[in-house]
């Protein structure tokens, strides 16, 4: 089992350095799932099997379909793989590195102060979490709800707007065309005539 | 995972980009108290993971939907473009 | 006699009442509380001297403390009255005459937008100028020398629209402030010396403590004689009277000729054990009064404006004042303070009726011939007049001025060179006051009268000339009631002079006076103007006519280093710090300001780099 551990958590580092040094956006998505597949397998290994379902169903399953969604939408085309590389300069890499770097050392240090620990013993029962869940938890719970509800209104909202804007805007603008025509175009005192709209 | 999510979140200007530096953090945290609540033998752990993902769920919808106001009006997801805020 | 603090109260109340919602008030209510409250408080003064005269209280004096004014450990002056044959006399003077002022201008102010306005600061005025009279300790006395002070500066510049009279109001403000500070340090090293303010005990201790002619008691003798001088406008500090006339005239005649300017004169007089102690210190009394005299009788002369020369006159006569206290005759003081305050605040009265009906004229050369138009007025003038100059035996102005001249001979510590003194200033003074009288009134008319008195202008006229013709003959008792309180002047022996020949040669003085300006200003005017185109005659009348040099010289001496100063710290090295602290947080809000791009990156650098420390301070301490 510990072998399983190990080449997940190697897979899922070296998936998330290659999402971070993508230059396609769809490409790093996909590495990003694979990363988050990874992970999953180490819950799996660690005893939380409950875990490891959720991590794929929701976290790789929905929000990165949502992701996928959105640059879909989006439709940025090939100037935006350019554009990526010549944001990436090699010298940009240097400052986030060391910071990052700092505070891995940080936390490695208070990890390996706190006395060694060894790897996934019993598991732990989806029941007992549930147990839990529903006791102690219950109030969290239902925060999380809520919080979910917001989530959801709020994006709707302001999904929404761009296209009721966009089509007011854009109806305006047509009938301004439509009804008036530009004066400024009209030259004094040449024969040439008006742009018509 | 937390530093390179860390370090993917100051480096890329694109936002989608960004956004996904932060699920890497949030997976990454994630993890950290699913671990810590399997060497205790306690259910906390995956609890709080419960909720860590259901909070990204609801942040990667705003985020996202904002994300599409900001193509629309500034037509492009430069994250410097959006210094509004100087000085 | 408990009615003692309603005479300051009245005043002041109705100034308060007049200052707050006079404006609001209907002429003839500003003029009922104006002139009533000193009306009022004149009758109670007459009851409480009554009073005073028939059952003189133990010790000829009377104290009423109202209540304690500080309260600290070994300091504990309180407001209390002190009434004694002095402040008696004085407060009579001021209420009566002040009374009449005030009826005088009700009307000369009618046309007047700040009416109520002028009436709140007269009655300021004399609330202030009793407060100063009847303090028994001398802090009292300073918070009324400083009322009269302000009351002097808003009424000087009660026109303020006019910026000239802001100026002189400012000017007379300074000049009393050299002189005020004097006094303020003599009252400090009197109080750390003796160790109180009550004015009779410090006496007591003064006399006790100190030998005749100590340091101290010198010190303190001329450093209230400092301030003495100062508000009774003596030299040096003269200078600020002459253009205080900017005000409006029955200011002059209330607060330049009656009474704010003789409060010197009574403070030398209530202080009159500590000057006894400091020989030194009263013969420099005496010698500023006989200087005095001199320089303002020779400006007098040349004046053309007929409130400078009444102005100049004013610092004259108190130089007599001066002159009597310097050399110990303290009745005599008093007594001509009495005398000097009827004729000259008629003196005044009269010029304000004439200025008025010649329609704003101060130019005594363009005036003529108004003995018929203005009979009141010339007759009560003529009186007045006549009393200033010395007219013998049927005005008051005469036996008190003798009096002087005399003890300036006969005293202990008078001097055949005072006497001189007096004589020529007899001299100049008739000579000043009838080339007044026959410029003004005699001659052919050259202004036109535009407009005559009522009733309240000149009823108070002929009651003020009435009262200086009869003064005279109260010499005696009057004499007698103030020394209950006052020294009598040490005779000493009179070597070859005798009061009558002292008198006669003072009424010689005045006769060859009346005849030189009835010859010069009468008679054969061009004699006059010969008289000032003669080259040593032209020098000599530019020199007088600038009251001898002093605004000149005061102007190089300090205001020309002060404004050369002034312009050198145009740019305020001190405000230059404030600035400099406003520049500097500027600077750093700039530098700060760069942390702020507004690029999301940016900040979330931050907050990494933030957490690094954090975790490192936690961590590793």
């Amino acid at each position: 089992m510990e072998v399983a551990f190990y080449i997940a958590a190697a897979i899922a580092i070296i998936a998330t350095v290659l999402m971070l040094r993508g230059l396609n956006v769809v490409h790093a998505l996909l590495y990003l799932i694979v990363s988050l597949l990874a992970v999953a397998v180490v819950f799996y290994v660690i005893g939380a099997p409950f875990m490891a379902a959720l991590e794929v169903i929701i976290y790789a399953g929905a929000i990165m379909v949502l992701f996928v969604f959105v640059i879909m939408m989006l439709n940025l085309g090939a100037q935006a793989v350019s554009l990526e590389k010549s944001w990436l300069t090699p010298g940009i890499w240097i400052g986030p590195t060391v910071l990052a770097g700092l505070l891995l050392c940080e936390v490695a240090y208070v990890v390996v102060r706190g006395g060694d620990a060894h790897m996934g013993a019993r598991m732990v029962e989806p029941k007992q979490v549930g147990i839990v869940l529903f006791g102690p938890y219950v109030i969290g719970v239902e925060l999380a709800s809520m919080l979910l509800l917001a989530g959801l209104v709020g994006a709707y909202h302001i999904g929404c707007r761009t296209t009721h804007r966009a089509e007011s805007g854009n109806a305006r603008d047509t009938h301004q065309r439509w009804a008036a025509p530009r004066r400024d175009l009209v030259l004094p005192g040449t024969d040439r005539p008006a742009r018509t709209p | 995972m937390f530093s390179l999510g860390l370090i993917g979140l100051l480096v890329r200007r694109d936002l989608i980009f960004v956004l996904m530096s932060l699920e890497v953090m949030l997976n990454a945290a994630g993890l950290a108290f699913v671990v810590a609540g399997s060497r205790w033998q306690q259910a906390d752990g995956q609890i709080v993971f419960l909720f860590i993902l259901a909070m990204a769920a609801a942040e990667v919808s705003v985020g996202l939907a904002l994300v599409l106001q900001v193509y629309h009006r500034f037509k492009t997801l430069d994250a410097d473009a959006l210094s509004e805020m100087k000085g | 006699m408990g009615l003692l603090w309603l005479i300051v109260a009245i005043p002041l109340s109705s100034a308060i009442m007049l200052a707050v919602l006079g404006s609001r008030f209907s002429r003839s209510v500003v003029t009922a509380w104006g002139v009533g409250s000193i009306g009022s408080s004149a009758v109670i003064t007459m009851l409480v001297a009554a009073d005073f005269v028939s059952a003189p209280p133990a010790d000829n004096a009377y104290t009423e403390v109202l209540w304690t004014w500080i309260h600290i450990a070994g300091f504990q002056p309180h407001i209390g009255f002190y009434l004694d044959a002095l402040s008696l006399v004085m407060i009579l003077v001021v209420t009566f005459v002040g009374f009449w002022i005030h009826l005088y201008s009700a009307e000369f102010m009618r046309h007047d937008d700040g009416y109520s306005r002028f009436f709140a600061y007269m009655n300021l005025f004399v609330a202030s100028m009793l407060t100063l009279v009847l303090a028994d300790n001398l802090l009292l006395l300073y918070l009324g020398w400083e009322g009269v002070g302000l009351c002097s500066y808003l009424l000087i510049g009660f026109w303020y629209r006019d910026a000239a009279n802001g100026l002189a109001a400012r000017k007379a403000f300074i000049v009393t402030r050299v002189g005020d500070t004097a006094m303020l340090l003599g009252l400090f090293l009197l109080f750390t010396s003796l160790g109180t303010v009550q004015i009779q005990e410090l006496m007591h201790r003064a006399s006790e403590r100190w030998a005749v002619g100590s340091t101290l008691a010198v010190t303190a003798a001329l450093l209230l004689l400092g301030g003495a001088v100062g508000k009774s406008a003596q030299l040096p500090l003269q200078v600020w009277l002459p253009d205080a006339m900017a005000g409006p005239t029955p200011t002059s005649a209330l607060i330049h000729a009656a009474t704010m300017v003789t409060a010197g004169v009574y403070l030398v007089a209530r202080t009159h054990g500590l000057f006894a102690l400091a020989p030194t210190a009263q013969f420099v009394v005496a010698v500023t009064g006989a200087a005095t005299l001199i320089v303002a009788g020779c400006s007098a002369l040349t004046q053309y404006d007929i409130k400078r020369v009444l102005a100049y006159s004013t610092v004259s006569q108190i130089g007599y004042m001066f002159l009597a206290l310097g050399v110990g005759a303290w009745s005599a003081a008093i007594f001509h303070f009495v005398t000097h305050a009827f004729f000259k605040a008629l003196l005044f009265l009269g010029a304000g009726v004439i200025i008025e009906a010649l329609h704003e004229e101060h130019s005594i050369f363009r005036m003529g011939g108004l003995r018929k138009e203005l009979p009141v007025a010339f007759w009560t003038f003529l009186i007045a007049g006549c009393s200033l100059a010395g007219l013998p035996f049927i005005t008051a102005g005469f036996y008190s001025k003798d009096l002087i001249i005399w003890g300036a001979w006969s005293a202990a510590q008078g001097h055949p060179g005072f006497w001189v003194v007096g004589i020529v200033g007899a001299l100049l003074t008739a000579l000043y006051t009838f080339r007044l009288i026959f410029r003004v009134f005699f001659g052919p008319i050259q202004t036109p009268v535009s407009k005559r008195p009522g009733y309240a202008i000149t009823v108070p006229l002929v009651i003020l000339a009435f009262f200086v013709i009869v003064g005279g003959y109260v010499k005696e008792p009057l004499l007698a009631f103030v020394q209950s309180t006052l020294p009598t002047m040490l005779e000493e022996g009179a070597a070859g002079m005798t009061e009558t020949l002292s008198g006669g040669i003072a009424a010689l003085a005045f006769l060859s006076g009346l005849y030189f300006a009835y010859l010069f200003h009468l008679q054969k005017r061009s004699l006059a103007e010969a008289a000032v185109a003669n080259p040593a005659g032209r020098v000599l009348h530019a020199w007088w006519c600038a009251d001898w040099g002093f605004d000149w010289l005061y102007d190089r001496l300090f205001v020309q280093p002060f404004l050369w100063v002034a312009q050198i710290n145009k740019n305020d090295f001190i405000d230059a710090f404030y600035t400099g602290i406003a520049r500097l947080t500027e600077a750093l809000y700039r530098a700060l300001q760069l942390a702020q791009t507004g690029l999301v990156r940016w900040y979330a650098a931050g907050i990494a780099v933030g957490s690094v420390l954090f975790l490192a301070i936690v961590v590793f301490s």
